[in-house]
């Protein structure tokens, strides 16, 4: 599903390389923990899952296809296939939930009727059905992070990238938010989470791949946070 | 599409003010372009279709003319009309030579003036025939002009160029002047687009973002853009059309052509010419400083 084969990434004006030779393969159906102090890379990883950036050199191959040498025509293609969550939620101020969800198919040609079938469903299961009409503002920090969720998720990708999801969040709402993201998972989505958040990761006991300095230097099946 | 017009009409609304000084310097630098083209069209009717390929005209007897090479009550003959040709033809400053009957002349006054009511008072018989002349060096017009004055059934040599070129000159001064005040003019409007552009997506740079994100493509994402600068533009395109369209309807129908009858004015049709071009202008000028504009929220 994700390949990265040798893949260095450096960003012009710094001398140390955010990513330096990562090798790692995410199969299909997997929930991975991406860890590492800040700095480690982690975000450059996300990046150029999604093509936000390009590496430097080495391949990262998503779904089959080399991200890398792919034309920019292609790549709305490719990120209609990855949804994305981060911590700041990045909602739409003057946008209702139901609005905020609802841009995510509107904006890649989605019919009306698909729209309007499809919104309530997913915010049933992300249990924000009635408050549908609430504005971002009006919504508390777990609230917001479901809404943002389901915009991630509505157009059902195949991969969920995680950026931190719980980083705003008390304790209990964040184990709220990952009941979610582990249903979407059972569910067939893969999910590739960045996190500090060490409870998080000790609890689910998922493979953790550890950065350190843009290297890779822990991959472990059922991992927790911290060696052990 | 609905989700583009909708963001079209709120960006129309979020930057009247903008929009508004868009519209005005569009408006004004567009009416200033058509009226070059309009003078530049102006100036190709006077010309007529002698004016570029030839410089010395000789008017040929008529029983009603008079001159000096011309026998009173008759017309030039037809051996004196083969001597003149000879003999221009054998003028090593003359390049060409073109004759046209007084039924050919009389047929192109028609085509000329077909709108005036001088037509309606000429007949054929009231032409000349002509030999109309192209010099191998303009400069050297004055000694086959001295030489055709001496021949026999010539009864007037004209130089157009000794009475139209001053004309010329004004009326190019004028469209030379028009022009560059509207590229002036033209060049700030396609700032200003880019500039409004500019400020309207960095204002919507968290939707475009998102946009992005969850895979829109380019064309969705430039769309309200490219729409909202081109309704913009097309406004001031056709408040230039109904201003050039007044001015032909006010200065030249109305005052112009009864007072100056003996030209020939721009009609209707060029100014549907002029129309076409600002028009064309005017998108070029709201899709190309657009799509500059909204190239660096676009980069993937």
């Amino acid at each position: 599903m994700i390949t990265f084969t040798e893949v260095t990434k450096r960003y012009p004006g710094q001398k140390r390389p955010a990513l330096s030779g990562v090798s790692t393969t995410i199969d299909d159906g997997e929930f991975v923990f991406l860890v590492g102090p800040s700095g480690s890379g982690k975000s450059t990883f996300l990046r150029l899952v999604l093509r936000e950036a390009r590496a430097t050199s080495g391949k990262v191959v998503v779904d089959g296809r080399d991200v890398g040498r792919m034309s920019g025509w292609r790549i709305p293609k490719l990120r209609r296939g990855i949804g994305t969550v981060f911590q700041d939620f990045r909602l739409l101020p003057g946008k209702s939930v139901h609005e905020n969800v609802a841009f995510a198919l509107q904006v890649i040609g989605r019919p009306g009727r698909e729209i309007r079938r499809v919104v309530p469903e997913t915010l049933e299961l992300v249990g924000l059905a009635d408050k549908a009409d609430r504005l971002p503002e009006e919504l508390s920090g777990g609230e917001q992070q479901r809404a943002a969720l389901d915009r991630a998720v509505v157009n059902r990708p195949r991969i969920l990238l995680a950026d931190e999801p719980t980083g705003n969040l008390d304790p209990t709402t964040s184990v709220g938010i990952m009941k979610l993201l582990d249903q979407i998972n059972r569910d067939g989505t893969t999910i590739l989470m960045a996190t500090h958040d060490s409870t998080v990761v000790d609890q689910m006991r998922r493979r953790v791949v550890e950065l350190s300095g843009g290297e890779l230097v822990r991959d472990q099946a059922q991992g927790v946070y911290g060696y052990q | 599409m609905r989700h583009a017009l909708t963001e079209v009409l709120s960006g129309l609304r979020r930057n009247a003010s903008m929009n508004l000084a868009v519209l005005v310097t569009m408006w004004v630098s567009l009416t200033l372009f058509g009226l070059g083209t309009l003078v530049t069209q102006q100036v190709d009717l006077i010309k007529g279709r002698w004016y570029d390929r030839i410089e010395i005209t000789l008017f040929l007897c008529t029983p009603a003319t008079q001159g000096e090479n011309c026998t009173p009550g008759q017309a030039t003959t037809d051996a004196q009309r083969a001597d003149i040709r000879a003999a221009l033809e054998a003028n090593p400053e003359v390049a060409e030579v073109f004759y046209q009957s007084q039924e050919e002349v009389f047929d192109e006054f028609g085509e000329t003036y077909a709108d005036s009511p001088i037509l309606a008072a000429m007949k054929a018989q009231d032409m000349q025939d002509l030999f109309r002349i192209k010099l191998v060096n303009p400069e050297e017009y004055q000694i086959v002009t001295a030489e055709a004055a001496r021949m026999p059934g010539v009864q007037n040599v004209q130089d157009l160029r000794q009475f139209l070129d001053p004309l010329f000159d004004w009326l190019n001064w004028g469209r030379w002047l028009a022009v560059g005040a509207s590229g002036l003019l033209l060049l700030a409007a396609a700032l200003q687009i880019g500039n409004s552009i500019r400020m309207a997506a960095h204002a919507r740079r968290r939707e475009i973002g998102i946009m992005r994100l969850v895979g829109a493509s380019n064309t969705y994402i430039m769309l309200p853009f490219l729409l909202e600068s081109l309704l913009v533009a097309l406004a001031g395109a056709a408040l230039a059309c109904a201003t050039l369209a007044g001015i032909q309807q006010f200065a030249i129908v109305e005052k112009a052509k009864p007072a100056l009858q003996g030209f020939t004015w721009i009609g209707w049709e060029h100014v549907g010419i002029a129309m076409v071009w600002l028009v064309a202008v005017a998108i070029a000028l709201s899709m190309i400083p657009t799509l500059i504009a909204t190239r660096r929220f676009l980069k993937v």
